[in-house]
């Protein structure tokens, strides 16, 4: 079978976001890129469908060009090859715009199954992989925990996380499918495998080469934009309680319920 | 020019969701600032009698009743509600911030070749008559303003209990109004085969008004008795660190933080959680924040209103019985 994953490089999540003082944007020096962290779930479950039933794994990510590094992290882990959709004019795209120029690259390409993370955790949009799904006309689970697949390869059986338990959905393939933890265990790179990535194809395609004119693409193809970044809000300091531990029990619980009135 | 403020009202379990009232009471506030109607729509299988509570608060009430919509599924819904949309026109779309609406929305606005912020916070018209969404990114460390200058309706998910939820007019009579829903067997891809209710199933975290959570500080899976304890005493929510979830000492269902559940309980109580920055950014929106920690340093205690520098098993038990006798009192 073969899997596409969609993914993305983001910040490391132990980053402290600092906004530019116009408001514009976030300051990026200084900032650790990773995969994102539910992207890794989805390059691991194409490593484990391919291990078990053939075909490749290939990445597909749209960014600059350190994005780059995101995908060899990918091909490190196992993935076959990868394709980089990099352009200026991708710059500044929403949930739409970004599935938009994805789904254009997906169709030149042979696959069985397309594997998303269920966000990317610098935006937290969660939009890519059920607009990718509907520009590309197929079915998508969100949020899947387990997946297997009917003995002829023609249907998927997924496990869902909803709200006080979970959901088992049979879908025809081929269908997208966005990642959750508790999926799978997702593997580390091993030396190996860093060395053979190396080797590894990272092809780079533009705009030009999807054929999609410049209005289709990046912010001038957005829906959404955004007018500006504020600081999260402020919380009054802290009460620190003090005392013998029955007696700051005490005080807590009193003003849990007479200051706050939350209980 | 498209016209209306349309409130997608969540059916679960047989009952409209809190999330479709909250919205409804935003949207109607809205609504009158840009002189549009407000209207709900409904689908599910057996709940026109759920109409009237809606009518109470919008001009108008859609509902499309029919056993293939019993079921969210996501070609079902986007199908129903896309020609809805399709044919009305409204210039704003809102639905919750839920497993369905977040499954949903980005669906529904591909097709419609549209705008969407997601698991919004905030609401607002701006000068310019456009809606305004304020959205968490980055887990909470930043917040961004997103418009959708041009393209309608523009679309926004909603966390849950954020919004004020106002009381329903009761004078106000909305008109109901079917839907034929016309779906063919065949563009309906997914089939649900089952449903797992979890064991003890209480209310989701997304969704908790009280949390108690624990992390490293409880030291082993089998300590996390009195986190349930005290959490069963305040009807709370039980949650987890990263670390408590990645050493297997809870599932990974219960994990806050920026790569786990983003959370906005009234009270949020941290019991052995150092506070690292991606558990900050996933419950630094709780209204309410304890801190229960033995290091003083810890980075908890920054974002918490109340802190006690103490032992967690010396403290949570004792803590368990106050809040026991309060509750029996009251």
């Amino acid at each position: 079978m073969n899997v596409i994953v969609c993914m993305k490089q983001v910040p490391d999540t132990e980053t402290l976001i600092k906004i530019k003082p116009d408001g514009s944007g976030i300051v990026k020096d200084d900032i650790k890129y990773v995969m994102n962290p539910y992207c890794e779930f989805a390059v691991e479950e194409s490593l484990r469908i391919k291990e078990k039933h053939g075909g490749q794994s290939v990445l597909i990510t749209m960014g600059p060009a350190k994005a780059v590094e995101a995908l060899r992290t990918g091909l490190a882990m196992g993935s076959d090859r990868s394709i980089h959709l990099n352009d200026p004019a991708f710059e500044g795209a929403d949930g739409f715009a970004t599935a938009k120029v994805l789904a254009e690259a997906i169709k030149k390409e042979p696959y069985d199954l397309i594997l998303c993370g269920k966000q990317a955790v610098d935006d937290d949009m969660a939009q890519v992989g059920p607009a990718l799904a509907e520009l590309l006309n197929l079915p998508h689970v969100t949020l899947i925990t387990k997946l297997e697949f009917s003995a002829d390869k023609k249907k998927a059986k997924v496990e869902r996380e909803v709200e006080g338990g979970k959901e088992v959905i049979e879908v025809n393939l081929p269908a997208v499918f966005t990642c959750q933890k508790g999926l799978n265990e997702p593997r580390y790179a091993s030396l190996p495998g860093i060395m053979k990535a190396k080797k590894k194809e990272v092809k780079a395609i533009n705009a030009a080469a999807l054929g999609l004119p410049g209005d289709q693409v990046g912010a001038a193809g957005s829906k959404t934009q955004i007018n500006r970044y504020l600081p999260p809000p402020s919380r009054p300091p802290g009460k620190v309680i003090s005392g013998e531990i029955l007696e700051a029990a005490q005080k807590l619980v009193k003003l849990l319920r007479e200051e706050a009135k939350v209980v | 020019m498209a016209k209306g403020i349309w409130v997608f009202a969540e059916v679960k379990d047989g009952n409209v969701r809190k999330i479709g009232f909250e919205l409804l009471s935003q949207g109607k506030k809205m609504a009158e600032k840009l002189g549009e109607e407000l209207v709900a729509v409904i689908l599910g299988s057996g709940v026109e009698g759920l109409t009237e509570r809606l009518a109470e608060y919008a001009d108008k009430v859609y509902v499309a009743d029919n056993p293939a919509l019993a079921q969210y599924t996501t070609d079902a819904y986007t199908t129903v509600l896309t020609n809805l949309l399709k044919e009305h026109q409204p210039s704003i779309f809102l639905c919750g911030a839920t497993v369905v609406g977040k499954d949903l929305s980005p669906r529904v606005a591909a097709r419609l070749q549209t705008g969407l912020a997601t698991d919004c916070t905030g609401l607002a018209i701006g000068d310019n008559g456009l809606l305004v969404a304020r959205r968490p990114v980055y887990a909470g460390k930043a917040y961004v303003e997103v418009v959708c200058p041009v393209s309608r309706p523009q679309m926004a998910s909603v966390r849950p209990n954020v919004l004020e939820m106002l009381p329903a007019d009761g004078a106000k009579k909305g008109e109901v109004i079917k839907v034929e829903v016309k779906l063919e067997p065949a563009s309906l891809r997914t089939a649900i085969v089952e449903v797992v209710k979890a064991a003890g199933a209480k209310v989701d975290l997304t969704e908790a008004n009280i949390i108690v959570s624990g992390g490293r500080g409880l030291k082993g899976p089998e300590n996390f008795k009195i986190i349930e304890e005290l959490a069963a005493v305040l009807n709370a929510t039980v949650g987890a660190s990263r670390a408590a979830v990645d050493s297997g000492w809870r599932e990974h269902g219960d994990q806050v933080g920026q790569t786990g559940k983003v959370v906005t309980p009234n009270l949020y109580i941290a019991c052995g959680i150092s506070g690292a920055i991606q558990h900050l950014a996933g419950m630094g929106s709780s209204k309410i924040i304890v801190a229960i920690n033995k290091d003083p340093d810890a980075p908890i205690f920054q974002k918490a209103d109340y802190g006690i520098v103490e032992d967690l098993f010396k403290v949570v038990p004792v803590l368990t019985e106050e809040f026991k006798k309060l509750l029996s009192e009251s």
